[in-house]
């Protein structure tokens, strides 16, 4: 299945009944030098638009806000130690969790690549 | 993914209306234009459109200013020229009745780092006051200006005359600012930290005062609107000079341990409490002839229920403004007032406020970040090593 976005500028990439979940590149732009990531330990569950990690720039905190409801599989640990991963390489070994869908139909709330990249065009 | 805090807000407590953020409209500086063709992200700031960051980043902006020179655009604060009623007075006297500073000490040319009390001892504003002959030269912060003004013109009417000058004001600091200022204006290489002169530039007067906010050597350049952006390009054309926005302006302040108004001192806060007394001379705590001074000299034999002090957080989570502090049973001791992360560190770093009991550096203490106790201790700022140039031989 191909990538989906929220209008908070995650991004989930579902394989079976696991989504790997991250921030957009637009988003890291917007944040500046990532510093540190607080990353939720598996086991724990979440509502769809539940604060489920933090990011932190020189300047700002930011929630990262579960896409869909689920349990969390397993957070990017590399990102403790090298937060700016994010930065780098934010739609691929930048993720920041994988967890597991507990309700897919929450996916057909969520914008397509072609949906999200207009919706970024209009925030100019 | 949202911002859920923004320590850049320029917010400050005791604004007027006109200069809250989120006002209709927001003011420009002359250097506007340059900041949109820079590339900067802009973000109102105590009523101005100003730029938070540049394509370089706000660490990346941190870095060149330690290592080189930044050049920042600080138009938006307050610039007035102080004048005494008779013009063979001293004005000095007159103003140092506001203020807890030696004022009439100060030599011409010299700056000093002094507070606007009121009553209570509060800060209502910390402020540049520099000497020229028998006037001072008053730089205030640009939240706080048009307070600030009115305080001084009331107070002191009759007896001196504020000229408020709508000039623009640039910052060059870092390593490399004397020799990148010093190629278009030779007499700066004579001023030490804290000095200032006139200079003449293609016909204008310039004011070239030998101070900052960064903890770096480096200058601040008063100058007419007009010439303003022509000025800054000429510095930027320099490869040793990178615009920085506000964004690095706040890490480099608190990296340097220098309070920002509205956030680490205010009206609920004396000298005493926000650890400035080093710039209360001995004659002003005896003589008691400022606004406050008594009880601000009260303060001074009682344990303080509040002092400022840095804080060092033992992880990488920053704690940022408003986190409280607790002591290692879990009790709360104070808050934070200005915290973030730190480029030249690589850490978090913070100030705030605690109780003097748990104020000594060393001491462990405890912060909620997120509703977790995280592990920090009192440190002694700066966080870094301040680089002014003490003398000039």
């Amino acid at each position: 299945m191909s990538k989906k976005f929220t209008k908070d500028h995650e991004w989930i990439d579902v394989e079976g009944d696991v989504a790997r979940i991250g921030i957009t590149n637009y988003a890291q732009e917007q944040l500046g030098d990532v510093v540190f990531v607080e990353l939720p330990e598996a086991g724990r569950q979440f509502q769809q638009g539940n604060d489920a990690a933090v990011v932190e720039s020189v300047k700002a905190a930011s929630e990262v806000y579960a896409p869909v409801s689920g349990e969390i599989v397993e957070p990017n640990t590399k990102l403790e130690d090298d937060p700016a991963l994010v930065n780098q390489d934010p739609t691929k070994s930048g993720w920041f969790f994988t967890m597991k869908v507990s309700n897919p139909d929450e996916l057909n709330d969520l914008m397509d690549e072609a949906a999200y990249a207009d919706y970024v065009k209009e925030l100019g | 993914m949202t911002n859920s805090t923004i320590d850049l807000d320029g917010n400050n407590k005791g604004t007027d209306a006109s200069a809250s953020p989120g006002s209709q409209s927001l003011a420009r500086t002359p250097l506007f234009d340059m900041h949109v063709q820079l590339g900067a992200k802009m973000t109102p700031f105590a009523g101005y459109d100003m730029p938070v960051q540049y394509g370089l980043g706000v660490m990346g902006e941190h870095l060149h200013t330690r290592e080189k020179a930044g050049l920042f655009d600080v138009s938006h604060m307050g610039q007035a020229q102080l004048f005494p009623e008779d013009p063979d007075s001293d004005v000095a006297p007159v103003f140092e009745a506001l203020v807890p500073g030696g004022i009439i000490s100060l030599k011409d040319g010299g700056i000093r780092y002094t507070q606007l009390t009121n009553q209570d001892g509060g800060i209502l504003d910390d402020l540049m006051v520099t000497r020229f002959g028998n006037t001072l030269w008053l730089v205030v912060n640009a939240a706080c200006k048009s307070n600030d003004f009115a305080h001084i013109a009331q107070l002191l009417a009759g007896k001196a005359r504020l000229s408020v000058e709508n000039r623009a004001l640039l910052a060059l600091q870092g390593p490399l600012a004397e020799a990148v200022l010093k190629e278009h204006l030779p007499a700066v290489a004579d001023l030490a930290f804290m000095q200032a002169c006139h200079a003449d530039y293609e016909g204008e007067k310039l004011i070239i005062s030998r101070c900052g906010y960064t903890g770096e050597d480096g200058f601040e350049i008063s100058l007419p609107n007009e010439m303003a952006p022509q000025f800054a390009s000429l510095l930027l054309a320099n490869d040793a000079v990178a615009p920085i926005g506000l964004g690095a302006r706040d890490s480099l302040r608190l990296e340097a341990g220098l309070c920002l108004y509205g956030h680490d001192i205010d009206t609920s806060t004396t000298p005493v409490e926000a650890d400035l007394m080093w710039s209360v001379p001995r004659r002003r705590r005896e003589s008691l002839n400022f606004p406050g001074a008594h009880k601000i000299s009260q303060k001074l034999s009682q344990k303080l229920d509040r002092f400022r002090v840095g804080i060092k957080p033992e992880g990488r989570a920053p704690a940022r403004e408003g986190t409280e502090i607790h002591d290692m049973n879990n009790n709360p001791i104070g808050r934070i007032t200005s915290g973030g992360f730190a480029p030249s560190l690589q850490a978090p770093i913070a100030m705030g406020y605690v109780s003097a009991e748990h104020a000594a550096p060393g001491t462990q203490v405890q912060l909620i970040i997120r509703g977790k106790p995280m592990l920090a201790h009192i440190t002694s700022m700066p966080f870094v090593e301040h680089k002014y140039l003490r003398t000039k031989s």
